[in-house]
């Protein structure tokens, strides 16, 4: 009778049962960090240090991986130093798992956790980056913490965590074309709220969800953490076993919930009752009809994010954007050079070219107002990003729309919020 | 544990505003402290004295993972954070990292609790005493691993 995520902490704790609300210490498998949280655990491994706390070796350098992406290109002096100490944390632990920019492989953590395989179905994950919860979508516990707890489990390989409350989303028939996961997610987040699901897990599933490529399910978990989610969650099915074949990974040890499995709460949804739905500033919960805001005039879409620049996502912006011109700045950041390159192979590049934008390398860069696009103040955008509470993409004073890829790039055609149905 | 109270009402006060991103490549925790709010009041820093408590509504440090928060608040001199609710991240970087006290409070201490109140603490008797109003308010008790590992002074020692 136990759900998904009960069974993974069950089993990751060395229990047959557990129940939400327990705590327990779990085994983890797999844990990320970046140029953020990655300097924050070297600044606390330097508190540790100076409390007499010997420290010349981390529990499993071999589950341990690394990416750069808030604040590359090195945004500045600062940034560039939390490279290097990065690298040299690598480097001194034995960590050969890092994603270093510019080399080969690069991106947005939570992009690279697919893209890579590097978390497998059934696995305990922890990630120093709240956007952790995105990785569920490969049917593994993924959740987000911050620098003392993964510092914690870089030396203990566990980490404490009350057994979550799931709340289940079924979603019931396919999406229209028009409407995409995303606007799924904030029509949840609108009627659940920014904390509706706090301290829960957000499980996705029914035959919409089904249907849905693994790109789509990883839009859904990827905002659980709008909603306060400690983790997003989607049963492994077929088209995820094929997604990681393609990643050269057959080899994992699946967990599924119970016929039986319990849920504090069921939610359903109709497919083709969802409708191109947009986040107005400044908070997630703050939804509308893309339609109802025709009016709003915007300076600047943003197509870029491990949430909205999946390859999907490119695909369905050109698809929009292919023989027209944008009428506003409009950028364009694929969340990884993988699929940077599969956009040129594809020839979205070209697409996005002609439609006059910008195209750039992978980075968190403007979605969390870091470097590399930033707002000014009262300026209006269009993103297909994941927050937009004051100041997320700039000045205090700026303001972010969320919205699809399709949505934000209708919007890019005719400078104000457009429903992709409604462009001529 | 005694304190005046710096209060915002209002919901969802996200790491955003917290701690704002540019700032996220600064570790050296002094220099976060004069970040600190400076997306929600921009006056904070000259504002806040050592040992003062925040008060706010649901939600608190939703958003980011970022320790950032905790630490720029506590570095700031804040003991504690009076809040209706934590966003899950935040509460726990707060505790594990022995920052300041995460405490859950009810919507009458919510309301009565006023700017520049003077308030004392008391974990064990999970009360909390309005020292200008004269009044006494029941905060949430911790879970009894939050209270161990507060107790410890952070998830690094306490043993499980």
């Amino acid at each position: 009778m136990l759900n998904i995520t009960e069974k993974i902490l069950a089993r990751a704790s060395g229990k047959s049962k557990v129940s939400p609300g327990d705590v327990v210490f779990v085994n983890v498998d797999k844990v990320m960090i970046h140029d953020v949280s990655g300097p924050g655990v070297i600044a606390v491994f330097e508190k540790l240090r100076k409390t007499g706390m010997k420290i010349d070796k981390i529990w499993d350098p071999e589950r341990v991986w690394v990416a750069e992406d808030h604040f590359v290109p090195a945004a500045d002096k600062i940034s560039a130093q939390n490279i290097v100490s990065l690298t040299n944390f690598t480097k001194q632990f034995g960590i050969k798992k890092h994603f270093k920019y510019g080399m080969g492989q690069y991106g947005i953590c939570h992009t690279l956790s697919h893209e890579e395989a590097m978390v497998l179905p059934g696995e305990v994950y922890v990630g120093g980056d709240s956007h952790t919860n995105t990785t569920g979508a490969l049917g593994a516990f993924a959740a987000g913490l911050g620098h003392t707890d993964i510092a914690y489990v870089l030396l203990n390989g566990k980490i404490w965590f009350k057994i979550p409350e799931t709340l289940y989303f079924k979603l019931n028939g396919k999406l229209p074309d028009h409407v995409m996961a995303k606007d799924l997610i904030l029509q949840i987040i609108g009627d659940i709220g920014n904390d509706g699901a706090a301290y829960k897990t957000m499980q996705f599933g029914g035959t919409g969800v089904s249907e849905m490529s693994v790109e789509s399910r990883l839009t859904l978990t990827n905002m659980t953490t709008e909603a306060g989610a400690k983790s997003g969650i989607v049963e492994p099915d077929q088209k995820l076993r094929d997604y990681l074949a393609e990643r050269g990974v057959t080899k994992y040890d699946e967990v599924h919930s119970d016929v039986d499995a319990q849920y504090e709460k069921i939610y359903e949804y109709e497919g083709s009752e969802i409708e191109p739905t947009v986040a107005k500033p400044f908070s997630p919960e703050n939804i509308a009809i893309a339609r109802d805001l025709s009016s709003i005039e915007l300076d600047k879409a943003y197509i870029g994010s491990c949430t909205g620049a999946k390859l999907e996502d490119l695909r369905a912006a050109a698809k929009i954007l292919k023989g027209r011109t944008v009428k506003i700045r409009t950028e364009v950041l694929p969340a990884a050079i993988s699929i940077f390159r599969k956009a040129m192979e594809e020839g979205l590049l070209k697409i996005f070219l002609d439609a006059g934008v910008v195209v750039g390398p992978p980075t968190c860069g403007a979605c969390c107002g870091a470097h590399m696009g930033v707002l000014a103040k009262d300026e209006i955008c269009i993103s297909t990003t994941n927050r937009n509470f004051p100041g997320r993409m700039g000045h205090v004073e700026s303001q972010t729309y969320l919205a699809s890829p399709l949505v934000a790039a209708a919007s890019a055609i005719t400078g104000k919020i457009t429903d992709p149905r409604d462009l001529k | 544990m005694k304190g005046s109270i710096i209060k915002y009402e209002r919901d969802n006060i996200d790491t955003d505003v917290i701690l704002p991103g540019p700032y996220l490549k600064i570790h050296d925790y002094a220099e976060l402290a004069k970040h600190a709010m400076e997306g929600l009041d921009k006056d904070f820093h000259k504002r806040v004295k050592p040992g003062d408590f925040i008060v706010a509504g649901k939600n608190f440090g939703c958003g980011s993972s970022r320790e950032h928060a905790p630490i720029a608040l506590s570095y700031s001199g804040v003991k504690a954070v009076l809040a209706l609710s934590f966003a899950r991240i935040f509460y726990r970087n707060a505790v594990d990292g022995a920052f300041l006290l995460p405490i859950e409070i009810d919507e009458s201490a919510y309301h009565d609790i006023s700017d520049g109140d003077s308030l004392e603490v008391n974990i064990s008797k999970n009360e909390i005493k309005n020292l200008t109003k004269n009044k006494v308010y029941k905060m949430k008790p911790f879970p009894e691993l939050i209270g161990k590992i507060i107790e410890a002074g952070g998830l690094f020692n306490y043993k499980p």
